[in-house]
């Protein structure tokens, strides 16, 4: 077997090329969630469509991580927040530093990000936004 | 219905002690209720039942207090529901009582949390490997929410610090005894902003215990636990303790925490209006704020002006966190709404000392997080 040099952080929740948020859309109550599910998490309803959500939205709220949380590959400092989809979606989410220019209502892009080695090695990558 | 009375209450200190385990503490919050209801052990084990809030103390940890102490036979239950597992133990153990199932029952709670940030198993690996397990920034998005859409700034957040630390300067069981100013709250590590390291509570150590008992039908003195309401959360909160990865708008949505407020105050009888004196879960200074509007205890948008006027500082109209609250005392979560419950009981018996807070006749406790899970307890007297 070739070696594994390379890992998504998880499976099933984004596409890397392009990159793409993998969300469901309710047919009942109308509303996207994230990460995908059989049930919708706002009504209930067992009617969900798999949808690839927007790479982009607005900036709705932001900071900065300066100490390193609990088990998190790589290092800090790195931007922490939550991007609005045009689906109406808020989405926690890593963001792309420098944090000096960050807005209210930015509008923001999805993107790929390489978090760093894990303990053998391979490295894992996740998804975050960046203007 | 039949009412609750509150005969005992003891405490372990919040802070850190490396010579003691858990199950130590427990038994000297446990001991020290059990005295002050005059239950010797002569009389054992005193109760009918035990309920025990904690979430990082492992299998059976009540038993192992109990054990200690001689005091088991009874069905002894631990309960975890986050930060407000003292409070959900409450609730079930008066609801116990109220139905009739037991005259007396002892609830407690302790905890022994490694320093930092808290790690917990809510968390998947993967959002931990992603970084996305980062609490401190969870509450430093909700600070910069609640800032932004009620007009408070950072020096706001700054005064709530310094008043808690000014209330818990006269706590002996506070793990900070020291008040502080603006200035060194400001002048603290930037941790994720606007959240500087003095705006965030202690993960630490301690304990709390609470004795209960079927009131009798004439009136005894006692404390009346006059409602003791856990709610969790409804969907849809991108910022709510549930900490989902994702929410949608939630002007609409109505937060746990307001769920419990309403259920107690109809349990209890009052509203918002007649509470006298306040715990208010103070994991970091916006959730303060935030919380006194989410009760009722302040419109939306009134947070400034109830700190520029001492409304909620010792000596103001409703005083809030005259124990110091979480950034005086740290945040053992198992026993936080214990503790939040033993000094709000010397608060209503004007045994509080130099913290007392003069006339309280009707006082409130408030814890909220994992899960989500918010409770609130309503006492009198």
């Amino acid at each position: 077997m070739p070696e594994v040099t390379r890992r998504t952080v998880t499976d099933g929740l984004f596409t890397e090329d392009p990159p793409r948020l993998l969300g469901g859309r309710c047919r009942e109550c109308a509303h996207h969630h994230f990460p995908r599910l059989d049930d919708c998490p706002y009504c209930g309803a067992a009617a969900i469509d798999a949808v690839e959500l927007s790479d982009h939205g607005t900036l709705w709220g932001w900071t900065t991580v300066t100490a390193l949380p609990p088990g998190a590959l790589g290092s800090v400092p790195y931007g922490f927040g939550v991007v609005e989809l045009p689906e109406g979606l808020r989405v926690i989410t890593r963001l792309a530093l420098p944090d000096d220019s960050w807005s209210f209502g930015q509008p923001m892009r999805l993107g790929i990000t390489e978090l760093g080695p894990d303990a053998d090695g391979v490295v894992v990558t996740t998804w975050e936004f960046a203007p | 219905m039949t009412a609750v009375e509150i005969t005992g209450v003891g405490m372990h200190p919040f802070g850190r002690f490396p010579d003691r385990t858990v199950t130590d503490m427990g038994v000297a919050a446990v001991r020290a209720a059990l005295a002050d209801a005059g239950i010797d052990h002569t009389d054992r084990p005193g109760f009918q039942a035990a309920f025990c809030g904690t979430a990082y103390s492992g299998v059976a940890a009540g038993h192992k207090v109990l054990g200690a102490l001689a005091r088991t036979r009874t069905p002894i239950v631990d309960v975890e529901a986050g930060c407000a597992s003292g409070g959900a133990a409450l609730g079930l153990a008066a609801g116990a009582i109220r139905a009739g199932q037991y005259d007396t029952v002892l609830v407690f709670g302790m905890e022994k949390m490694p320093k930092g940030i808290i790690r917990s198993s809510f968390f998947e690996p993967w959002r931990e490997e992603a970084g996305l397990a980062a609490t401190p920034a969870y509450f430093a998005l909700r600070a910069q929410r609640l800032m932004r859409e009620r007009g408070i700034t950072k020096d706001d957040l700054a005064r709530v610090v310094v008043k808690n630390r000014a209330h818990g300067a006269h706590n002996p069981d506070a793990m900070y005894q020291s008040p502080t100013t603006a200035e060194t709250v400001l002048g603290s590590r930037l941790v994720c902003e606007p959240l500087h390291l003095h705006m965030l509570c202690a993960p630490n150590e301690g304990a709390a215990a609470v004795v209960l008992r079927r009131a009798a039908a004439d009136a005894t003195g006692f404390v009346r636990l006059d409602a003791a309401v856990l709610r969790s959360h409804l969907p849809g909160s991108v910022l709510g303790e549930a900490t989902p990865l994702a929410g949608i708008d939630d002007t609409d949505i109505t937060p746990p925490s307001t769920l419990a407020a309403d259920a107690a105050y109809a349990e209890a009888g009052i509203g918002p209006d007649d509470v006298d004196v306040a715990e208010v879960q103070d994991t970091d200074a916006a959730r303060e704020l935030l919380g006194w509007e989410e009760l009722g205890l302040c419109a939306p948008g009134d947070q400034a002006r109830v700190l520029t006027d001492g409304d909620a500082t010792m000596g103001g109209r409703r005083p809030v966190n005259p124990s110091g609250g979480l950034l005086s005392k740290g945040h053992p979560i198992g026993a936080t709404g214990l503790a939040q419950c033993a000094e709000l009981t010397w608060q209503l018996r004007g045994e509080a000392g130099p913290r007392q807070v003069e006339g309280a006749h009707v006082a409130l406790a408030h814890t909220v997080g994992r899960g989500a899970n918010a409770s609130v307890t309503i006492l009198s007297r």
